[in-house]
């Protein structure tokens, strides 16, 4: 066990490696607007020279985008961000690190409540969906979530926000806090409650984004077991349905589910970039889309690099869940 | 369905022992017998190629049948409607409309006057707009901010949307197939190194990437904007061709054990004619669906690109940016307001992906007849 641990850690090593270079040499090929622009007015008038711009540009690492250049550049981004150190935003002017730490709450917080209420409604409906194959009930729900993932983000949200908010006026329509309201910094609750009305079509936009996903994994396990010799066994020796279903089949299909959903934790960091920037919410997706499209290069590379990280770990985790879920996987190598 | 195949099995045991039984010896009654069995074969059992079981298959469910028609739909209102439209009012996306209509604003205000009485003010003013035309018989759908028509720019943009899906699909089909193919063929190494790549690529995260990408892109001035997407396109292949090539590389691990292959190997054949005809044909079926599912999942892409202003640029038409229109971080006028103007584009779009899924869904249940009765 421990030997295919480290195994897996080595590899996630190796493809982080991969991905920081490439990532690395991507956004050094983004144009360095950022600074042009900022400058563009003090060259104008003379307060600062051409030479100072360049220098701070080689401040930023940015100056040299020749192949060797870009591979110095990475080797210090490299010792730096291992230390912990991502550079230091333009746009937000504060750290990378700082930036991310701030704002990545909101995120996982709105992505964690859609991930348990996804769990709680897909799970029933798929298995129930495959107990029932090929009746009304599954056709319903295969098409309800086949429409679910064929929804772009910004559709649903516009959808959302025209009836809930503009024609029903049961919800605000963007941002996170309301702005005409007072709250005393002690009422907590009331700030609380606040912050939660405006986050209710976030959170169900993000559920309905990844709900139809989720079910048809349930639903297509649960009728792989249904379909094997033990729930013939288990019928064949009396059970009723009811045992057979909730005591046979479904524990097995827990274990691909398992392993999946431990896999999706780590992404539930990663903020929603259009949902956030639709709603107006300041999460760590909004900040990243804002960074990207004004050419914040520090910013970009700390975020993308996050990104992968996440990923990175999602993967060995759903991995090695694998093996301690299921009994029957053995690892030999 | 299983039937069929049990039956085809069946004629052709049937034909060989006829053919065993009837030496020349035992002359014309046997023959006569012999032939009279054959044709009765041929009446009680139908040979069906396997593309048209496939077909049959695909035919019997109802979701793939609707699909298929949401598709040819979609296919003739963004491929014909344009060319309709030229041919008859000989205008495109990017003509402007003025179309003009009383606009009147009342306002009102309440405020208490220096006696102490209530007031209430009202500001009546009408001036006349030009744009954002309501739904008429000669715009279907109105026109929008620009006085662009609606109707006609949600043809342009789906012609766009197909053309770029498709040729990315394709284009992700071939580089997944070459790279899964010689990982899954040759082994060792080749397929450890090939492996790795494709596990960094898959860690890449896309949206961002394809961002990144496009600010790169829009800083070389000697690409034209309107070819910024296809160039865009062409990374997102350069992204998503691995899941292509751990599912062609799969199939060939299993496929290279088995007996037809081991037939091919003492052959002596070529090792490309291996691969290309005997390997890759079998992976087939399983491309297909993916493909189809994949098709959908571009069209998101690309629609998500455009919403943000870095697909397909302005005076061009796409369904994503017509949905931008709607932001109400611009206002939230058209949100409330103009259904007329990102409602049917965001149908369209969430039409075609079903439509694709549901296609791609029906082929795999009919290319796999192990999964359905």
């Amino acid at each position: 066990m421990v030997k295919y641990i480290l195994k897996r850690l080595g590899l996630a090593i190796i493809i982080l490696l991969g991905v920081s270079l490439l990532i690395y040499m991507l956004t050094m090929a983004m144009p360095a607007d950022y600074i042009d622009n900022r400058t563009a007015a003090a060259v104008q008038s003379g307060q600062m020279t051409p030479e100072d711009v360049l220098r701070l540009k080689e401040l930023y690492g940015l100056a040299d985008k020749s192949l060797p250049g870009i591979l110095k550049g990475y080797a210090s981004w490299f010792s730096n961000a291992l230390q912990g150190d991502l550079g230091f935003s333009f746009l937000y002017g504060r750290p990378v690190t700082q930036v991310i730490k701030e704002y990545v709450w909101i995120s996982f917080f709105i992505s964690l409540i859609a991930y348990v209420i996804e769990i709680i409604i897909a799970i029933p409906m798929g298995i129930r969906a495959a107990v029932n194959q090929y009746s009304g009930y599954d056709y319903t729900v295969s098409v309800f979530s086949m429409m679910a993932t064929a929804l772009p983000s910004f559709f649903l949200a516009a959808l959302l926000m025209n009836f809930f908010s503009i024609n029903l006026g049961w919800f605000p329509l963007q941002g996170l806090t309301t702005a005409t309201k007072i709250f005393h910094p002690s009422d907590k609750w009331g700030i609380f409650l606040d912050k939660a009305w405006h986050l209710v079509l976030p959170i169900i936009t993000l559920t309905l984004l990844s709900i139809g996903g989720l079910m048809r994994y349930t639903r297509t396990n649960m009728l792989e077991v249904m379909n094997s010799d033990y729930i013939r066994t288990a019928r064949a020796k009396g059970l009723p349905e009811k045992k057979v279903i909730n005591k046979h089949a479904f524990r097995n299909t827990f274990i691909p589910l398992v392993t999946t959903l431990s896999g999706m934790l780590p992404g539930l960091f990663s903020g929603a970039m259009i949902t956030e920037t639709v709603f107006s919410i300041p999460g760590i997706g909004s900040m990243a889309l804002r960074a990207t499209l004004q050419g914040d290069i520090p910013f970009v590379m700390g975020y993308n690099m996050f990104l992968a990280i996440l990923t990175v770990i999602g993967y060995l985790i759903s991995d090695l869940m694998y093996a301690v879920v299921d009994p029957r996987v053995q690892i030999s190598k | 369905m299983t039937d069929n195949i049990i039956n085809l099995t069946n004629q052709h045991d049937l034909n060989s022992e006829v053919k065993k039984k009837t030496p020349v010896v035992q002359g014309e009654m046997a023959r006569l017998e012999a032939e009279e069995l054959a044709i009765q074969t041929a009446k009680n059992f139908r040979s069906i190629s396997p593309a048209r079981m496939v077909a049959k298959r695909f035919f019997r469910s109802r979701l793939s049948i609707v699909g298929l028609c949401i598709i040819i739909f979609v296919f003739i209102f963004s491929f014909l409607g344009p060319v309709i439209v030229d041919a008859t009012w000989g205008y495109g996306e990017t003509q402007v409309f003025k179309v003009p209509r009383q606009s009147q604003l009342l306002t009102t205000a309440n405020f208490e006057g220096a006696d102490g009485r209530k007031y209430v003010y009202y500001d009546r003013s009408i001036s006349t707009v030009t744009t954002k035309a309501p739904p008429s018989a000669d715009h279907w759908l109105g026109t929008d901010t620009n006085g662009l028509d609606i109707f006609v720019r949600l043809m342009y943009g789906g012609r766009i949307s197909l053309t770029i899906s498709f040729l990315t699909i394709f284009l992700q089909m071939i580089l997944g197939t070459i790279l899964g193919g010689i990982a899954g063929y040759y082994g060792g190494w080749v397929d450890q190194l090939i492996m790795r790549i494709v596990d960094i690529f898959a860690c890449l995260p896309g949206m961002p990437i394809l961002m990144i990408l496009s600010a790169v892109l829009a800083s070389i001035e000697e690409i034209p904007a309107e070819h910024r997407i296809y160039y865009l396109m062409g990374f997102l292949t350069l992204i998503s061709w691995t899941g292509t090539a751990r599912l062609v590389r799969g199939q060939l691990l299993s496929l290279r054990e088995q007996e037809f292959m081991l037939a091919a190997e003492t052959t002596g054949i070529k090792t490309s004619r291996k691969i290309f005809k005997h390997l890759i044909p079998n992976t087939v079926p399983q491309l297909i669906v993916s493909a189809s599912l994949g098709l959908g999942q571009i069209i998101l892409y690309e629609s998500t690109l455009s919403y943000l202003g870095i697909g397909v640029p302005f005076p061009n038409a796409a369904w994503g940016s017509m949905i931008a229109l709607a932001d109400p971080s611009k206002g939230q006028e058209i949100l409330a307001y103009y259904p007329n103007m990102w409602l049917p584009a965001g149908i369209l779009i969430v039409m075609t992906v079903l439509a694709f899924s549901f296609v791609g869904d029906g082929l795999r249940d009919a290319f796999d007849p192990r999964q359905k009765k």
